[in-house]
C-alpha cells in the first residue's frame, strides 16, 4: 500500500489507529476563523490583479478551519486550497449555507494545480483534519472535496487514517448549491471544459510572461529593419498569447504546435506582402523577404502555442512530450533559417547588392 | 495526422474492478462510465493523465503515468538537463502552472522555472 505523501509522522502505515500528528498529542486546536460569502469590490479587484500576475504571493489564505454562516456539529465540511481565487469561489458559491471550510496549505496554489503536485493531497488533508481538531467540531465524518482535488487525494487512505469519508463534489464551486440538494453530480458537473471565457482569462498571464522579450525584439527589429519588422514581432507574440487561446478550438489539427504553425502562417501573410513591396529589391531578395516572415512568425507562434498546453484543461503528458520531440526541432530550424535569411537580406540591402 | 494525443498511458483492468464508481466521479473528462458489473472505459482518448482515477481506485484496477501535460515545464526541465518525466507538475485551468501559477516554492512552473527543482 502506498504511503500517503507527507503523511505527517511517516509511520502512520504501521500505526493507523494513532492520531496522525507528529506530536502525538495535538494540543489545543487552533482558533476557528470566520468568513462570509460576500465578495467585495476589493476582492474583485484582487482577482483581476491575480490574473495579471501582480503580487502573486499576496493571495494566500491562512490554512485552517473557517466558519461560514452559523454552522453546527451537523453542518457540512468543505475543503479548499489556500489561494484566494479558490477560496473565494467556494465561499461565494455557498452563500446562504451554514458550513465549515477546511483550508489546506497548498502554498497559495489553486486546487487542481496543487492536486497535481500533491500539496492538495492525502497527507495534507489528514494532517489538517488532525491539527484543526475537526473530529471534535463536527459530529459526522464526511468531508466534501472539489472534484479537481482528486489527483492529489486518495479517498480510501484519507478514510483509513482520519476516519473521514471523502465525497467529491462538482468540478465548479458554482454548481454546489444544486449539488447539495441531492449530493449527486450530473455528468455536466463532473466534466471540465475550456470555454472562451476560461481561455481568455489566461491570456494576460501568457502575455505578461512574454512582454519583455517581445519589446526587446521589437525595438531591435525596428532599428535594424524598420517599423513593419518591429510590428511583426509584436504581432507574433500577440498571436501566440492572446489570439491562440481565443481561437484554440477553431484552428485545425489537434497538435498545439501545428495549430500554432497555421495561425503563424496566417499572421505572416500581410508582413510578407509588406516586405516584398520594399522598393529596389532584386528577385532573389524578394524571395528572401517573403521567406523570412513565413519562417520566423510561425516558429514563434507555434512555440508559444505549445507552451499553452500546461494552461489547458485536457493535454496529457504523453501527448505533450511527443509534441515537444516532434515539433521543437522544426521550430528551431525554422527560426534559425529565418534569422540567417533575415541577416542575409539586411547585408544584401546594406551593401546595395539587392 | 498531426495528433499526438491519440495515445496515452492509461491502462484499465476491468476484471479487478469492484464497481465502486469512484473513477466516474473523479474523472474530469468522462473517460469512465458506470457499467453493470464494472466501470466501462468509454473514452480513453480523452484521458489527460491527471491520475485522479488511479489514486482513488481502491483495488488498483487503473494504472496511469500521471503527470501534467505542460510543455513549459518539460522544456524548461530538458534545457536544465533534468528529467522531463520527474520534473514538477503543474497545469490546469483557473491558473495553471504555465500560464497563471508561478510560485515561490521549489518545483514550480511558469515564471519561476529556474527554481523548478526535482520533486
Amino acid at each position: 500500500m502506498e504511503q500517503p505523501e507527507n503523511a505527517c509522522c511517516g509511520d502512520t502505515a504501521q500505526k493507523p489507529a494513532a492520531p496522525c500528528c507528529c506530536s502525538g498529542t495535538p494540543g489545543p486546536a487552533p482558533a476557528i476563523r470566520t468568513t462570509t460569502s460576500a465578495i467585495t469590490g476589493k476582492d474583485r479587484w484582487d482577482h483581476v490583479l491575480a490574473r495579471w500576475g501582480v503580487n502573486r504571493m499576496g493571495r494566500i489564505v491562512p490554512p485552517g478551519l473557517y466558519r461560514l454562516g452559523s454552522p453546527d456539529k451537523d453542518s457540512p465540511v468543505f475543503a479548499s486550497a489556500n489561494y484566494t481565487l479558490s477560496f473565494d469561489a467556494l465561499r461565494s458559491a455557498l452563500a446562504g449555507t451554514d458550513a465549515w471550510i477546511l483550508v489546506l496549505d497548498t502554498k497559495g496554489i489553486n486546487v487542481w494545480c496543487a492536486a497535481g503536485k500533491g500539496t492538495f493531497g492525502t497527507g495534507e488533508l489528514i494532517r489538517r483534519i488532525a491539527v484543526t481538531g475537526l473530529s471534535e467540531v463536527v459530529a459526522h465524518r464526511k468531508i466534501i472535496l472539489p472534484q479537481l482535488g482528486a489527483p492529489g487525494v486518495s479517498a480510501q487512505e484519507v478514510a483509513r487514517y482520519s476516519g473521514f469519508s471523502v465525497e467529491y463534489g462538482p468540478v465548479r464551486a458554482r454548481d454546489l448549491p444544486v449539488y447539495l440538494a441531492t449530493h449527486t453530480a450530473t455528468k455536466e458537473m463532473r466534466t471540465v471544459r475550456f470555454p472562451l471565457a476560461d481561455r481568455l482569462v489566461l491570456a494576460p498571464m501568457e502575455l505578461v510572461h512574454t512582454l519583455l522579450p517581445m519589446i526587446a525584439v521589437a525595438v531591435v527589429l525596428y532599428f535594424l529593419a524598420g517599423t513593419v519588422a518591429g510590428l511583426a514581432a509584436i504581432a507574433a507574440v500577440l498571436a501566440g498569447t492572446v489570439f491562440f487561446p481565443a481561437l484554440l478550438p477553431y484552428i485545425p489539427t489537434h497538435d498545439f504546435s501545428m495549430k500554432g504553425f497555421i495561425l503563424g502562417a496566417l499572421v505572416a501573410i500581410p508582413f510578407a506582402a509588406a516586405f516584398v513591396r520594399a522598393p529596389g529589391l532584386s528577385g532573389i531578395a524578394q524571395v528572401i523577404a517573403i521567406l523570412v516572415p513565413f519562417l520566423l512568425i510561425p516558429a514563434v507562434v507555434a512555440y508559444l502555442a505549445l507552451n499553452f498546453t500546461g494552461s489547458t484543461t485536457f493535454t496529457s503528458r504523453t501527448g505533450v512530450k511527443k509534441e515537444i520531440f516532434r515539433y521543437v526541432p522544426v521550430m528551431v530550424l525554422m527560426a534559425g533559417a529565418g534569422t540567417i535569411l533575415g541577416i542575409a537580406l539586411g547585408i544584401l540591402r546594406f551593401t546595395g547588392v539587392a | 495526422m498531426f495528433d499526438h494525443y491519440a495515445q496515452n498511458s492509461l491502462r484499465y483492468f476491468p476484471e479487478k474492478c469492484i464497481n465502486c464508481r469512484r473513477c466516474t466521479q473523479v474523472c474530469p473528462h468522462r473517460v469512465f462510465a458506470e457499467g453493470k458489473d464494472h466501470a466501462d472505459l468509454v473514452n480513453p482518448r480523452a484521458c489527460m493523465e491527471c491520475g485522479a482515477c488511479e489514486k482513488n481506485c481502491p483495488v488498483q484496477a487503473i494504472e496511469v503515468q500521471s503527470g501534467v501535460g505542460c510543455a513549459w515545464a518539460m522544456i524548461g526541465a530538458a534545457l536544465r538537463g533534468k528529467d522531463m518525466d520527474t520534473e514538477c507538475s503543474c497545469g490546469g485551468p483557473d491558473g495553471s502552472c504555465c500560464g497563471v501559477e508561478p510560485e515561490e516554492e521549489p518545483c514550480s512552473c511558469g515564471a519561476d522555472t529556474k527554481e523548478c527543482d526535482k520533486k
